[in-house]
């Protein structure tokens, strides 16, 4: 029995071996998606992190025997690791140019999606749970009812649960279940609400019994009574945010105005240096000290002041000085040095856009109610904020 | 000079030594003349009027923007030499003195938006771009393509932003309603330069996924994502006529001849490279044939001309001065390199004139003699049916 057992387990191993090979001999993404979509029929916990790598592109086949492997960086940039996509065992290194690519493109990683979300609603990875839901969202089915309760009685994220609330009413609209259980459907979805609820409702519509047909028309326009809210509420967001940015550049104007009666056409240029300032220290950190990334910011705060504080006192000694109460001077002399300024650091930094990182506290969105906000608008707002109190 | 300019000039650069190093041309060495007109359009005419008439070379490879290349336009007609343009460009055009190496719209943006149709099922469209010409008139054909296709005027949407643009926040925003109404949707971007990368940070950011929405560029390359960070652009699509990823023996040859010239093999190569490698051996060829560098001489020799190019094949210089060309598609990786997920069966022969604009469907190119009209009209059978831009 024992033996059975394992030999059985064997052959389902050599299966799935042999199936991941196919993918070599896959000519165009509908055969590709066919190998995907019999690999997730296994069931087979192991195919799991084989698809996720075939999503992001990083498994190859062997250009002479066509055996598939998953690729991780070699040492040599025209090298790749080869890596047994069953049992994880390092095989050696290749030239990129004896591999072949199994070709993904964004159709096929949304079956491959589809075809884990059963598997991966559980996940404990919040992003791959989240994708797992919508597209459980995207192909309603009765089938899938049971497990989409099941994932919504774990689920503690909140835009989680609201995509797996909509997959389930989805599911059960596109169900032949009762009245009741449809109309509590329609009112689940526009309790969530959201863009795509209106769409839901009209393409389900058609095959709805006609006593549901004013439900949808009050669900519908319920949702769309809060949509339009919710712009109002993202454009007056919108509006503080922009005015947030010009409002820290205004003080600094109105500053050097106010105390040294001094129109500074340069400010934008001194706005410039500080932000030059940190791209500096972040290069610095990329380099030296990666792992120190997310406190770029406030390490580039002080020495942008000192940067920008130090030029500012060169221009002041240097120039200014001799202009004070004249101010048709200061503004023409001034403005000789934001051209100075521009000129020097395109000679320095040359004329393409340089990148200031985002760190991870100030990357993504969240949503308060219909208004998705970005975290880095959020603190640009609140340092300007600060700011303007501290002034 | 830009970043991308400065790579090309060195690609041509390499590709002179190399034909020095084979023994030149009909019997003499290459000079190759480097003018710099710093981006300032009235100065392309200004120092392409140098290069013709106080350098008098033979061909002119060069112009970025279509903004530089109209503004070359009267001279190179006026003094009557040749210049090879390798930028993808917004069609509308055929001049006699110009070969057109990059590609027209029915050879970049006509094939991305069959591959979104046909592979991603698109029934939405953004078409975005920098306010100027090159994407107005690409938009101008789009638009009249999707009609023609039956997508409906309210499931296309229309933006332009200024160059350098850099707050996408309300744009994104849009452009997200806009794509969750229901139809899948993409963005056709005609965005140019450094207004892309705060552009695809703003999607990343608020969470819009190459699977959700995918973005098709026609001016993001190999050349503008080296450097950057690309994790969040990934899945991201660019339609070219060809990517450093081509698996061809070409190309090994020609990335290892570029790293070797460059003395760095991080450097990259892109699509207005090869433009210019077809086209220079293009020239090579012609002036052989013509056995010597006579302008009229060689604009004749040049029709015909086939070479091989990078991606495994041979580009031909058509009667309209446009060259044939596969068409990519191409997947951004978070190596900055992209992988081709699409590829015309056949060549495609750029086409000067939009079959799809109502003013110019009527109209074909053809220097050779008799006709030798850049914009002949088959319907009343003139030539200069509609001017020349």
């Amino acid at each position: 029995m024992i033996l059975t057992c394992a030999s059985s387990h064997a052959r389902a191993a050599d299966d799935v071996g042999a199936l991941i090979d196919r993918f070599a001999d896959a000519r165009n993404f509908t055969q590709t998606e066919e190998i995907v979509q019999a690999l997730a029929a296994t069931g087979d916990p192991a195919v799991i992190p084989v698809l996720e790598i075939l999503s992001d592109g990083d498994l190859y086949y062997r250009e002479d025997d066509g055996k598939v492997f998953i690729t991780a960086d070699a040492d040599s940039r025209r090298d790749l690791l080869l890596i047994d996509p069953l049992t994880g065992e390092e095989v050696g290194e290749l030239s990129k140019r004896d591999l072949e690519k199994i070709k993904v493109n964004n159709n096929l990683r949304s079956s491959i999606n589809a075809a884990l979300a059963g598997m991966t609603l559980m996940s404990p990875d919040r992003a791959v749970r989240l994708s797992a839901a919508r597209s459980m969202m995207d192909a309603p089915s009765e089938d899938n009812l049971a497990l989409i309760e099941e994932a919504l009685a774990a689920e503690e994220d909140g835009e989680i649960e609201a995509a797996l609330r909509k997959a389930r009413a989805v599911s059960i609209l596109n169900s032949d279940r009762g009245i009741e259980a449809k109309a509590a459907a329609i009112e689940d979805i526009a309790a969530i609400g959201g863009r795509d609820a209106i769409s839901i409702l009209l393409s389900a519509r058609g095959s709805l019994d006609p006593e549901l047909q004013d439900e949808v028309d009050a669900a519908q326009a319920k949702i769309e009574k809060r949509l339009a809210f919710w712009d109002v509420a993202q454009n007056v967001w919108y509006g503080l945010s922009l005015g947030s940015v010009l409002l820290l550049a205004a003080i600094g104007l109105a500053i050097t105005f106010g105390v040294m009666g001094v129109i500074n056409m340069a400010h934008g240029e001194m706005v410039m240096l500080g932000a030059y300032s940190t791209f500096m220290v972040q290069e610095v950190i990329r380099t030296s000290y990666p792992g120190m990334f997310d406190w770029s910011l406030a390490i580039a705060l002080p020495v942008a002041f000192l940067i920008t504080g130090a030029v500012g006192l060169v221009i002041e000694r240097g120039v200014i000085r001799f202009l004070y109460g004249r101010p048709l001077e200061t503004l023409l002399a001034t403005w000789g040095v934001s051209l100075i300024l521009q000129q020097a650091v395109r000679t320095i930094f040359g004329p393409t856009n340089r990148e200031v990182g985002n760190p991870s506290w100030m990357s993504g969105a969240f949503d308060v109610g219909g208004l998705v906000i970005t975290w880095s608008r959020l603190w640009i707002v609140v340092f300007s904020l600060a700011v303007f109190w501290a002034c | 000079m830009a970043i991308s300019e400065t790579t090309l000039k060195d690609a041509m650069l390499m590709l002179i030594e190399e034909q020095n190093e084979k023994g030149g041309l009909l019997g003499k060495q290459l000079e190759a003349v480097v003018v710099d007109p710093a981006s300032d359009w009235p100065l392309f005419a200004e120092k392409a009027r140098e290069l013709i008439e106080g350098d008098g070379v033979s061909a002119v490879f060069g112009c970025w923007t279509s903004v530089s290349r109209k503004s070359v336009l009267p001279v190179f007609e006026e003094l009557n030499s040749i210049l090879f343009y390798p930028v993808q460009y917004e069609g509308e055009e055929s001049q006699r003195n110009v070969f057109y190496t990059g590609a027209a719209p029915n050879q970049q943006a006509i094939p991305a938006v069959d591959y979104l149709m046909e592979n991603e099922g698109v029934e939405r469209w953004v078409l975005a771009g920098t306010d100027y010409v090159y994407p107005r008139t690409t938009n101008k054909v789009l638009e009249a393509y999707l009609k023609d296709h039956g997508v409906a005027e309210e499931d296309i949407m229309i933006n332009y932003t200024p160059f350098g643009f850099s707050d996408w926040q309300t744009i994104v925003s849009d452009i997200k309603n806009f794509g969750s109404e229901g139809k899948k949707t993409a963005v056709v971007s005609t965005i140019n330069g450094d207004a892309n990368v705060p552009f695809y940070k703003e999607l990343a950011n608020q969470g819009i996924e190459a699977s959700d929405i995918p973005v098709v560029a026609f001016s993001v390359g190999e050349e503008e994502l080296a450097g950057l960070d690309t994790t969040p652009l990934v899945g991201h699509l660019a339609a070219w006529n060809y990517f450093q990823s081509v698996d061809t023996d070409a190309n090994y040859e020609f990335i290892d001849a570029w790293h070797a010239y460059t003395g760095d093999d991080t450097r990259v190569t892109n699509d207005p490279m090869e433009a210019h490698y077809i086209g220079f051996n293009m020239w090579v060829d012609a002036v052989e044939k013509a056995g010597t560098t006579d302008p009229d001489a060689v604009i004749d020799a040049l029709v015909g001309v086939a070479v091989p190019n990078l991606s495994g094949g041979y580009s031909a210089m058509m009667p309209n001065h446009h060259i044939t060309k596969p068409v990519l598609i191409g997947e951004i990786q978070d190596d900055g390199q992209f992988d081709i997920v699409y590829e015309t069966p056949g060549l495609v022969a750029g086409d000067a004139w939009s079959d799809y604009l109502p003013d110019s469907k009527n109209l074909i190119a053809d220097w050779r003699a008799p006709m030798s009209c850049g914009n002949f009209n088959v319907e009343t059978g003139q030539c200069g049916g509609m001017a020349a831009e």
